[in-house]
Order: structure tokens, then sequence, then C-alpha cells
């Protein structure tokens, strides 16, 4: 009975409500003055490491505001904390599309955090782009035409590695160190596309750990076991540098092939031990700000000028930073092209309408390219190898196939 | 005439709290309001285990997650209603809860606590085991679709979606109420208390512990479906150890052995990381953990102090 | 033959680092009866201390010198403002306030010194690997360093007054205090030590694992372990336990259930141990106040 009266009165309450169907305008978010951005990253949690890329962010726009703005408006950043929880990212992302009326979603952080809010983002056709993942599932612009990636997917990466240990070593024996996750699992996937039919031909065993173990010696003690001969890790930095010490200890000498998420000289190479990541190979799309290769760049002075006057205290060793000036970099070039049409249509269109864009961070040769049917914006990498100083880039750039 | 300590007032907050969202708050408010229903839902289930019966569990969001991929699975791969995959997980929790109980038998106090914490780090492991990669998709999750209004009910899915867990909700609370008022809510705070003297009135302690357990277990599950059909996405690192740092949080915040408390301890960790946001964006975990700590420094015993604090004031 | 023993060495290893932080977990615990779970994040924060110590240019053991007595400082303030007026709180709010601490100390960390993985210096030189590569100096050197510490807390403990005057603190606070123990001096004191020796294991893990903020988020869980699985009472049972978890978590995921469920089962073991021995493999039996 009672329940019955209450679900009346709810009944009754909301036929008198005013009922806020809002039929959205295809331009939310821009004024004659400001473009609303919405940003979500990881600022507390297990992976506040990356809350850096997100600072990097606020500091980029601040000097495009100093600088007059885009198409005469200022850019207003709202970055949220989901503490890389995805409830909490769909709560975050809800709260910028529907309260803050942001014109779209701009690199937000994680994998299982997109993937929580891809959805709904189509649903509300509002753009999601430039996203903070190496998965390979944002470039799908037949179901998802609303939600573009940034970087190289993981996968691409890896289908690199196996062709070309295909082609420069046929009798390769692997194993393949990875973490236990979206990241981790990708790789396997991308060996297993690159390799193909010959998978099971090369890979002799797969080795996992869980981001909270202590060290992955008992699986680098495994993969020696089993004889092989060449190496594929995909850890993050810290297991990235345990890894490589641990080889170097056992005075084991694979071929070894490091994910580029853990290739930083200053937070994995140097940790480990120069002279111990000797002979390592991986593949790079970005310059690595703690390469001396790149002390005289121009692009990177351009970054590094711009860390010293608006983020004077930042970690420049942090290659959060320079990932962050890329992807703004590709946001701003997606703005201007808009003209003064800042629907969400045209955002979305013209992020999908970017032709050869140089970013002064990415490696020389590598550009962005979009359009409505590939929605991945940096598809080509380049291999190098550790030569004790430095990364030396070898071989022709490597477009990747995508998906 | 005190509103708060009427006999009255849980009525008419429940009748408040279900119409004046719905007038008022906005889709993206009421998706907020929901998940302070489904944490309410799992805090009280911490509670009913923790803090009437004294088992210290930091290892609850196993159970949340079970709840909420039995329901993520059975919408997904069998296409079953949202509606009717919560009696599943409920039992489905129940049972794993009572299995869990038994060995909980044995160990007291601190020890169960850190048992139940290393459940928590386990579960993401378990979560992602090859073996149930076809139901659970791996470390990629299932993402579901969320239900429209029933019956041509003139609600959009966020409002519908407040209405059914809060309805859950409300069935929840006044039975874990009634629970903890009688005879079993003695029982179970006398084991806490004095297991010796409980024991010498012919409580049967280990079968009133595990069938806490199991009760525990099935209140969070519930919450874990609920709060699936909200996310409409369930992975495995969304289940780690945080998200029970997170339901103890509540509880210890809205106050252990308290039903109030568990409501109170929901809107804490549903609202206050928010805040910590807006603080600070150099260090939020830490303006988090110092709120946290102010708190436990002002209110020992929880936000559910204060109203006792109050209650005891003659009107 | 040679994997098996190389997987026992690394599991001894891998054990050293958590009997090393099991052992300020017996401290804390013998001191104040509570399992202080910011414990880890406390001696990752010291390890930054030290680091940021010898990166100004002290050499390495006066670093050390420094950070202990520091650390112990840092312990027992945050004994004497935090947790001394919550002495006659429910126990609950004693969690509350540790998992509060959890996220300030990592939060605080990341913030100050940034979440770039930093190498940490080992006092035991670098050099090629001892006993065919399979033991590095480092690792021999910090397991002498926790059998010192263990040695010195057994001591402490067994022979001198004010270990047993800790302990009845602990224990039974009411009666301590009649027979003159002043209790929470004890209390400061027991998480000022816990506070020291988490640093020395801080210091003694980071070299292996490398120090960030997060560094100490799953050793702690197999320290735990380690120390259940021994007898939390009892500070050598606890660095027993550590080998032990260390052993049984390497030789469980090579050759029994593979590394995807290594974690899962070192738990379970350790979950039927305690079942059949709740105090630990070598823990005392307590009988419960009543």
């Amino acid at each position: 009975m009672k329940r019955r009266s209450l679900l009346a009165t709810a009944g009754a309450a909301l036929a008198s409500a005013p009922l806020s169907r809002a039929f959205a305008a295809t331009v939310v978010g821009v004024t004659a003055t400001e473009i609303k951005i919405g940003n979500i990253m990881p600022y507390s949690g297990p992976a506040s490491a990356y809350g850096a890329i997100g600072r990097g962010h606020v500091a980029f726009f601040k000097r495009v505001n100093e600088q007059g703005g885009i198409a005469g408006r200022k850019i207003n950043l709202i970055t949220l904390d989901d503490g890389y929880a995805p409830p909490k990212t769909v709560e975050q992302a809800r709260r910028l599309v529907e309260q803050d009326q942001v014109a779209f979603l701009f690199n937000p952080l994680g994998t299982p955090n997109n993937s929580a809010i891809q959805k709904y983002m189509n649903q509300k056709k509002v753009p999601h782009i430039f996203l903070s993942t190496g998965a390979d599932k944002w470039g799908d612009p037949e179901h998802f035409p609303w939600t573009m990636g940034w970087q190289p997917s993981y996968r691409t990466e890896a289908q690199i590695y196996a062709k070309y240990i295909m082609k420069n070593a046929p009798n390769a024996k692997v194993a393949v160190l990875y973490q236990n996750d979206d990241f981790g699992k990708d790789y396997l996937i991308g060996l297993k596309d690159g390799f193909g039919a010959h998978y099971s031909k090369y890979v002799l065993k797969e080795f996992s750990f869980e981001v909270t173990d202590a060290t992955i010696d008992s699986q680098a003690v495994s993969m020696q076991a089993t004889g092989a001969d060449t190496i594929v890790t995909a850890a993050t930095p810290k297991f990235a540098a345990q890894m490589i010490r641990k080889v170097y200890d056992m005075s084991w000498k694979p071929l070894h092939f490091l994910t580029n998420v853990s290739a930083s000289v200053g937070a994995v190479i140097t940790p480990a031990g120069v002279e111990k990541a000797v002979g390592i190979i991986t593949s790079a799309y970005a310059k690595d700000p703690t390469d001396s290769t790149w002390d005289k760049d121009a692009g990177m002075n351009e970054w590094r000028a711009f860390m010293k006057q608006y983020l004077p205290e930042a970690d420049v060793t942090d290659g959060g930073y320079v990932f962050s000036y890329g992807a703004c970099t590709t946001l701003v070039q997606v703005l201007k092209q808009c003209g003064d049409d800042f629907s969400r249509e045209n955002i979305m269109k013209q992020a999908a309408s970017l032709k050869n864009l140089v970013i002064p961070t990415l490696l020389p040769g590598v550009t962005i390219n979009t359009s409505a049917t590939n929605y991945h914006p940096i598809r080509q990498m380049q291999l190098s190898k550790w030569n004790g100083k430095t990364w030396e880039l070898f071989g022709e750039l490597i477009e990747g196939t995508g998906a | 005439m005190n509103l708060i300590t009427s006999r009255y007032f849980p009525w008419v907050f429940l009748v408040a709290v279900a119409v004046l969202p719905l007038m008022f708050a906005s889709d993206y408010k009421l998706f907020q309001f929901t998940m302070v229903v489904v944490y309410a839902i799992a805090v009280l289930g911490l509670n009913l285990l923790t803090g009437y019966n004294g088992q210290v569990s930091l290892g609850n969001g196993a159970f949340y997650a079970i709840g909420a991929y039995v329901t993520a699975i059975m919408m997904d791969k069998w296409d079953i209603p949202y509606w009717a995959t919560i009696p599943f997980s409920a039992v489905i929790c129940a049972g794993v809860g009572f299995l869990i109980g038994l060995p909980a038998l044995r160990l007291g106090g601190m020890y169960l606590a850190l048992t139940t914490f290393a459940l928590a780090v386990a579960t993401p492991q378990l979560l992602k085991y090859k073996l149930f990669d076809d139901y659970t998709g791996g470390v990629q999750g299932i993402v579901i679709n969320k239900p429209d209004a029933p019956f041509g009910l003139p609600l959009n899915p966020d409002q519908w979606l407040y209405l059914f867990a809060l309805t859950v909700g409300a069935i929840l609370f006044i039975l874990a109420t009634n629970l903890v008022r009688g005879r079993i809510g003695r029982a179970m705070r006398a084991i806490r208390d004095q297991p010796l003297a409980a024991e010498a009135m012919g409580i049967d302690i280990a079968m009133f512990k595990t069938r806490t357990f199991a009760l525990s277990a099935m209140f969070t599950g519930i919450a874990g479906s609920l709060g699936a059909i909200t996310i409409q996405f369930v992975a495995p690192d969304a289940f780690g150890v945080p998200l029970s740092l997170t339901f103890f949080v509540g509880m210890v915040v809205g106050g252990g052995a308290s039903i109030g408390g568990a409501i109170m301890g929901a809107l804490f960790i549903q609202f206050i990381p928010n805040i910590a946001d807006e603080i600070s964006k150099a260090a939020p975990g830490a303006v988090y953990g110092l709120i946290l700590i102010a708190f436990m420094f002002l209110l020992p015993g929880g936000l559910a102090s204060l109203i006792r604090i109050l209650k005891r004031k003659p009107a | 033959m040679d994997g098996f023993i190389h997987q026992i060495v690394s599991g001894i290893a891998s054990g050293g680092i958590y009997a090393s932080v099991a052992l300020a977990l017996v401290m804390i615990y013998q001191a104040t009866h509570h399992v202080n779970f910011a414990q880890g994040e406390m001696a990752m924060f010291s390890t930054y201390i030290a680091l940021t110590l010898i990166q100004a240019g002290v050499p390495y053991w006066a670093a050390f010198c420094i950070t202990v007595p520091v650390s112990f400082v840092i312990g027992a303030l945050i004994q004497r403002v935090v947790m001394e007026p919550l002495a006659k709180a429910p126990v609950l709010a004693s969690v509350g306030v540790f998992i509060g601490l959890l996220l300030t100390f990592n939060s605080v960390a990341g913030w100050i010194f940034t979440y770039t993985l930093k190498p940490f210096p080992s006092p035991f030189g670098e050099g090629k690997p001892l006993f065919g590569g399979f033991v590095s100096r480092h690792e021999l050197g910090s397991t002498a360093v926790t059998l010192v510490v263990l040695l010195s807390i057994w001591a402490f403990f067994r022979f001198t007054k004010l270990g047993l005057a800790m302990r009845a603190a602990a224990y039974n606070p009411v009666s301590s205090r009649l027979v003159g123990v002043p209790v929470n001096k004890m209390l400061a004191l027991g998480w000022g030590l816990a506070a020291s020796i988490g640093a020395i294991a801080g210091m003694m893990v980071a070299p292996v694992i490398f120090l960030d903020p997060n560094m100490m988020a799953g050793v702690l869980l197999y320290a735990f372990a380690g120390a259940l699985l021994g007898g939390i009472t009892n500070p050598l049972g606890a660095v027993v336990g550590g080998f032990i978890v260390g052993i049984i978590e390497n030789l469980g995921g090579a050759y029994v259930v593979g590394t995807e469920l290594k974690l899962t089962t070192a738990l379970f073991i350790i979950v039927v141990v305690l079942t059949v021995k709740p105090a630990g493999l070598f823990g005392k039996t307590l009988v419960s106040r009543v």
C-alpha cells in the first residue's frame, strides 16, 4: 500500500515537472569569446603518474590563451579527476557534457575508462577525440564515428616487431612478457596478427605479470629456461627496467624488443643501467625528451621553452608532458581548421580531415593524417636501437596497418 | 517536534528522496544520486558484516564485482532483462559469501581483515583469467545497454533507473533495519561484543557468522548489479583494492553499526573525491586522505554518531 | 634443474623484500595491536628522504643514519598528533585513519618527488652477480641487514624492559597504566620504531624494484601475507613467512598454475594454512580476553 502510494506520488510529481528533454543544439560550449573543452585524467589513484598529461594540457592552453586564443575565442579547458575508475569516468563525462556543456571531450585517459564512456559519447554525438590510450579500437569510424584515438596503437607496434622478426630472424624463438591488463593483452593480439599462421612456430610461450607484483624476476628466469633467443617486453616502466636489468644479470643476450611505452631514457633505461640495455630495439613515433639525440632539435627546443615558461616546476624527464604537447598541438590545428563553425559535427569533421600535419615533438617524417575512414591519426613508427647512449633510428618509417 | 528524531522521519525522507530529485535534478545529478543509492547498499552490506557482527572485511569489493559481472554477463550473453538478473546475483553472491565465511570463522580480527584484503587484490586477476574470457570479455570488460522505463511511464532512462535503484535500496534498507532491530541483530552484536557470553546464552556463533557473511555478500552483490546497470560497463580493473577501501571508508565515515550511516557514508564516497579534485589537481588523493583523517578525528563514531548526539538532546 | 634452483633463489630474493617489510608490521603490531596499512607508504616516503639526501651529496651511510631517526620522528609524531586523540575511538576509526594516511602519503610523494621511476643506490656495490649469476651483491647484503634488524627486534622484545613494557602497553593498556607503564609514550615509541624499520626496509627494497610512489603497493600485501603466515607476534616467524611466500609464489607461478594465477594461488595457500593454524606457523595462540 505504502509503496503504491509512493509511486503514485512520484508519477504525479513527474507529470507536473518540466521535462527537460534538451534538444542538443549542434553548437554547444562555444560562444563568441570562448570554447569550452572537457578532459578527464587520473589525478588521484593508482595511475596518478599520468596526471602530468593533464597538467601539461592546462599549461598549453594557458599559452594559447595568452597568445590570443583561437578564432578570437579563449579556450576554457575543464579537466576532472576520475581516479582511474571507470564509474567515475562516466560520472565526469556526464558532468562535462550535460552540466558544463563542453563542446567536446579531448584526450581522456585510460582504456577501460574510455571504453566506459565511448557508447555514451556516440549516443550523445559529442566528439570524443585524441584519446590518451593506445588501444586499437578507437579507430572504428563505422561503429563509433564520434571517437578517435591519437597515438599509434599497441597492436600496430606489436605487428611491427613480429614482421621485423619474420624478416630478419626467421628462425627466432620468441618469449613474451606482458602485463596482465588491456595494455599487455593488446601486444599479444598484435603479435598474433603479425605472425599470423606462424605464431606458434615463433612464439614459445607468453608470461604475464600483475601490476601488483613486486618483481618480474621469476618470469625472467622462466623465459630464459624456455630456450628463447628473442623476447618481447610489454610492460610499464618499472617492470621494463627490472626486466632489462634481470636479463643482463642472468648473462642472457636475447634480441630484446621493448614497448615504446617504456622506452624513456630517463625513466627506464637510465634507472636500469645504460650499458645493460645495449641492443634493445623499440619503435618510436615521438621524440624522447631525455634522449640526447634531440638536445639541439628545433621542435624539442620549442617544447623546452614552453616547459620553462609555463611549467617551470615540472619534471622535464616525464614523457607525459611531451605527449600532452603533441596532442594539444593536434587539437589546435583541428580548431583552426574549423574556421568559424564550431558545431560538433564540424569539429569532428575537421578532426577527420588532418593532412600531413607536422608536430614538433614527433619524429622527423611522422605526420598526422586522418580521413572519414581513417581514425588512426598517427600510423607511422620507426624502429630504433639503444646504442648505450641514445636511441639510434634505423630503417624506414613503417606505416602500421591499423585495425 | 524535532523532525529528525521523529519516528516518521524515515518515511518522509524516503518519499522526499524519491520525488524531489525527479522534479528538480538534472539527468547528471540523478545519475550521481543513483550511484549514491548503489554505494549506500554496498556500505550497508559491509556494515552488517563489520559494523554489526565485528567481522572486519576489506574485500567486499569482490562481492560487488561478482554481482556486477553476473548482471553484465546475463544481460550481454543471454539477453536477460536487467531486473531479472538481480535475484540471480543476490543468490550467487550469498552463496559465495557463505563459502568465504567458512574459513573466515577460523580467522579472528586482523587475520580476517588481511585475508579479505588479499581477496580484494586477487579479484581483478581472477576476473581476467583466460578460461572465463568468453563470458567476462577478459580485460576489455563488457558494455551493456541502459534500460528504458517500462509500462510507458513518462520517465527517461536516468529517472527510471534512479527510481528502480531507490526501490531496491529501500527494500534492502527496510529488511536490514528489521533484521538488526530484532533477535538476529541482537545476536549479531552479542557475537561482536561478547562472543563467549553469546555462546553461553546458546547463540550458534558459527552459523550466525557465516550467514552474516552471506547476507553481507548478497547486499553488496545487489549493489554491484545496480552499479553495472547504471554505469553500463564492467571491467576487471575497476574492482580492485581501491573499491573495497572505498566501501570501508564509506562505512567508517557513516558510522559502524548504523543503518542511516550507510547513506551518509555513501554521500561521502560519492561527493568528497569531487571536492578534493576541485581543491587540488596536483594531489587530490592527499586532499581526500586529509579530509578523511579530519573526519575520523572530529567524529570517530562516524556521521551517525552526530545524529545520535542530536537525538539525545530533548526536542 | 638449473631453472628450478634459479626459481628458488629468485623466490628467496623476493622473499627477502617481503620479510623486511613484514618486520615493520610485526613491530607496529607488537607495539599497538593494530596493523598500519600506511606502513608501506611511510617506508616509501622515508626512502625518498634518503634519496633526496644522497642526491644532495650526502654519503650513503650518512644518509641512511639520518633517514632512520627522521622516520622515527615522523612515526612518533603521527601517533602523537593523529592516533592518540583516537585512543578511545572505535577500532574502525583507526582503520579509517590508516587508509587516509595511505592515500595522503602516496599522493604527497607523487606531488613532491614526481612519479618518474628513480634508481636507488645500493651500498653493497653493483658488480657482477655472485654464485653463477644467481644472487646479486645487493640481495646478499640486504638479507644480512634484514637479519640484523630481526635480531635487534627479537633482542629488544626479549631482553629489554622497554620491550616488555611496550608489549604490555599494547596488550592491556589499562593494567599497564596501573603498574606505571607510560602507555602513550610506549605507543609513540612503537610507531617511531616501526617507521624506522620501514625506512630501512624501503632503502633495501628500492635498489631492487626501483623507487616510485607506488613502490610498496604490491610489496605490502605480500609482507602482510608473510607476517600472517609466520605469525605476526613473532619477528622470526614473519621473516620466515616472508621467504616462504616468495618461494611459493615463484614456484607456483613457474611450474604449477602459470603466471596468470600466481598471486591468487599464493594467497589461497596462505588462507589454507591460516585456517589450519590461525595464529600462523610460528605464532602464539592467544586466548582472547572476555
